[in-house]
């Protein structure tokens, strides 16, 4: 931009850069891990610099095979998924896509997950210095693998030793993805920013299942799995607001973000970024449609910075 | 590949429960081949977070058009949208069918709306060869004047006898087999419901042909970022593991399939 112009303040775009924990974003609008692939997916239809950060679908330490199928099934306002975790392992990320991400100036956070708290410590111990990673995120909230997932995120003693572990092994950032699955989301907030966490980032899909009454069985092979979408987004937007208010480190609200309206309830509950899921199936742009949709309300809104708006709720 | 708003330009009844969709997707229309499908957002499906997946019927600088059979929520709001609607449409998807080898002849072995992607293949396909088409009744077989104009040698079954030979599709091609015409070079095209693709598979590698097999997934992204559409298949070194029908396929050489 010109020097002369940016002298009026009110045709200066807004300032839209957060820091989560010292991962610096050109705006808040993330992806949301097992939703946009490893990158190369989507990057024919989205311009991948654009998006505030990638977050990578969740890896362990060696290859997974996941759930049988079907996988998937869509419900009145969102879908349920049972994936269970299929991918490449840590080595196979690293070889086969990060060479990819790193011709991007995007920041990429890897969704890692284990069976075990020396699995969860080993991928993270691997990660580590790797160039191309600007952050991890920890989940601990998967509702759709039989060991370890959810199991760690539901019991805060078992939270607290694997976000310890975790964070002993690693210097990047960490985020851990709170599950939403629990009795008071602030005592899992509490934890992570005591054992040492850069921010938290919640919540994950909610545990659900579908049955086809025609043949009276359920209908994912992995009988339940995760509910994601707008049905879960009034449910992640009384959890980020009580998990912000909580801690002082960063909160990355998610959860049924389809456009602009939701990403501003977060932001305004106190997440200072927040990350599209499911929406980028119904439409790949999404991402973009809300960071523009947040520029344009912090400009309407008389702001300058995107930081004027979080935390903003009038109660 | 590309996220393409277009418009309807016509939605038509095409044979009993079928309808034709012509869409003026050209950006989508100019590069789409046989085989490849469009993921289509529903106008109105209140609710509703994914979108469909159609094969191409044809594909050119006009636009696009499919075939559809309403079987659920998504298919059956569908029916409502009318000429002058606008949709979004990501495309074109997935890999189409492999040229069919010079010294060989085609067979394609369809059901139901499977019949769609084949008609493409057979538009822009060197030579003439068979074609099987299966269906539960006359309703189901669709688009053999496509075939006949065209010089094809067209086979109907259906399971009610309505049209052509009374059967599965399977009596038909066995029946084939048995004669000497069947005799020569080969390579099979086929897309339609799981039974029918496995069948078809287990007598093209009886024969030592490849078999071109068109799978139908549910699926969620159709770009390959989920793992919702995934298949079982063997690969080269002979371990198992998970393609992603949308994004590897979803076209497979039978051989590699685990069903
Ligand atoms: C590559 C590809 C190309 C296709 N091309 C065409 C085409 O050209 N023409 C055409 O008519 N159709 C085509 N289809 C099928 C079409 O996409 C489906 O019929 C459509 O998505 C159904 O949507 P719906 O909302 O109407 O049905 P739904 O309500 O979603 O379901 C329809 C049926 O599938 C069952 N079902 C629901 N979820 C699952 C699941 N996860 N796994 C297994 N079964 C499930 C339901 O019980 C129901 O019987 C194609 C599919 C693929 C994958
Ligand atoms: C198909 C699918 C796969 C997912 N895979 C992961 C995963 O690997 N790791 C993870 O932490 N969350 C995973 N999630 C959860 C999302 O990242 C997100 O937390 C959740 O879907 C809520 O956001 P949404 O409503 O915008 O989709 C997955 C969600 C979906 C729908
Ligand atoms: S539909 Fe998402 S990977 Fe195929």
């Amino acid at each position: 931009m010109v020097k002369s112009s940016s002298k009026t303040p009110d045709t200066t775009a807004p300032s839209m850069a957060v820091d989560i924990g010292g991962i610096r974003m050109r705006n808040p609008v993330m992806v949301a891990s097992g939703t946009f692939g490893y990158g190369p997916e989507y990057a024919d239809l989205v311009d991948l610099n654009a998006l505030g950060a990638l977050v990578v679908k969740g890896i362990r330490i060696a290859p997974w095979d996941g759930n049988p199928t079907p996988r998937m099934v869509e419900v009145p306002g969102g879908l349920v998924n049972a994936i269970g975790l299929q991918g490449p392992g840590v080595d196979g990320f690293i070889a086969d896509y990060l060479p990819f991400l790193r011709g991007y100036e995007v920041p990429v956070i890897v969704n890692i997950w284990g069976r075990s708290l020396d699995e969860y410590r080993e991928v993270a111990q691997r990660l580590d210095g790797v160039p191309g990673i600007a952050g991890i995120e920890l989940n601990i909230s998967c509702p759709n693998v039989k060991e370890g997932g959810l199991a760690f995120g539901t019991q805060p003693d078992m939270a607290r030793s694997v976000i310890a572990a975790v964070r002993r092994a690693t210097r990047l950032p960490l985020i851990p993805k709170l599950s939403p699955n629990v009795s008071d989301i602030r005592v899992f907030a509490a934890i992570a920013e005591a054992e040492g966490a850069d921010a938290i980032s919640l919540i994950n899909s909610y545990p659900a299942m579908v049955i086809d009454v025609r043949t009276r069985r359920p209908v994912l092979a992995n009988r339940v799995g995760g509910l994601s979408g707008p049905a879960i987004h009034p449910i992640a937007v009384k959890l980020v607001w009580e998990a912000a208010r909580a801690v002082k480190i960063p909160v990355v609200g998610m959860g049924g973000i389809t456009g602009p309206q939701e990403a501003l309830e977060f932001l305004i509950a106190g997440a200072r970024a927040v990350a599209v899921g499911t929406a980028n199936f119904t439409d790949p742009t999404t991402a973009l449609r809300v960071r523009d949709g947040i520029r344009d309300y912090l400009a309407e809104q008389g702001m300058h910075d995107i930081g004027e708006l979080i935390g903003s709720l009038a109660t | 590949m590309k996220v393409e708003t277009c418009n309807i330009s016509r939605h038509e009844t095409f044979q009993g429960p079928y309808r034709r969709l012509i869409l003026d997707a050209s950006g989508i229309g100019c590069a789409g081949v046989p085989g490849q499908f469009v993921h289509l957002r529903i106008p109105r499906l209140d609710g509703a977070v994914l979108r469909r997946p159609f094969s191409l019927y044809r594909a050119g600088k006009d636009g696009i058009e499919v075939l559809y059979k309403p079987v659920g929520r998504g298919t059956d709001a569908m029916l409502s949208m009318v000429q002058g609607d606008s949709l979004s449409l990501i495309g074109p998807l997935g890999n189409g069918f492999p040229v069919c080898g010079k010294k060989r002849t085609p067979v394609l072995v369809a059901g139901g709306y499977g019949v769609a992607p084949l008609s493409f293949l057979a538009l822009t396909s060197a030579r003439p060869g068979i074609i099987f088409i299966g269906g539960a009744r006359a309703d189901d077989v669709l688009c053999v004047d496509d075939f006949k104009s065209r010089g094809w040698d067209v086979r109907v079954t259906t399971e009610d006898g309505s049209l052509g030979a009374k059967g599965r599709v399977t009596v038909a091609i066995d029946a084939w087999l048995q004669s000497p015409e069947s005799r020569g070079d080969r390579e099979w095209y086929a897309c339609g419901p799981d039974g029918l693709l496995k069948a078809v598979g287990e007598r093209a590698a009886a024969n030592g042909w490849n078999a071109w097999l068109s799978l139908d997934k549910h699926m969620g992204c159709g770009v390959g970022a989920c793992l919702a559409c995934v298949q079982r298949v063997r690969n080269a070194d002979g371990t198992e593991g998970w393609v992603r029908v949308c994004r590897d396929g979803p076209v497979f050489e039978a051989r590699s399939i685990v069903w």
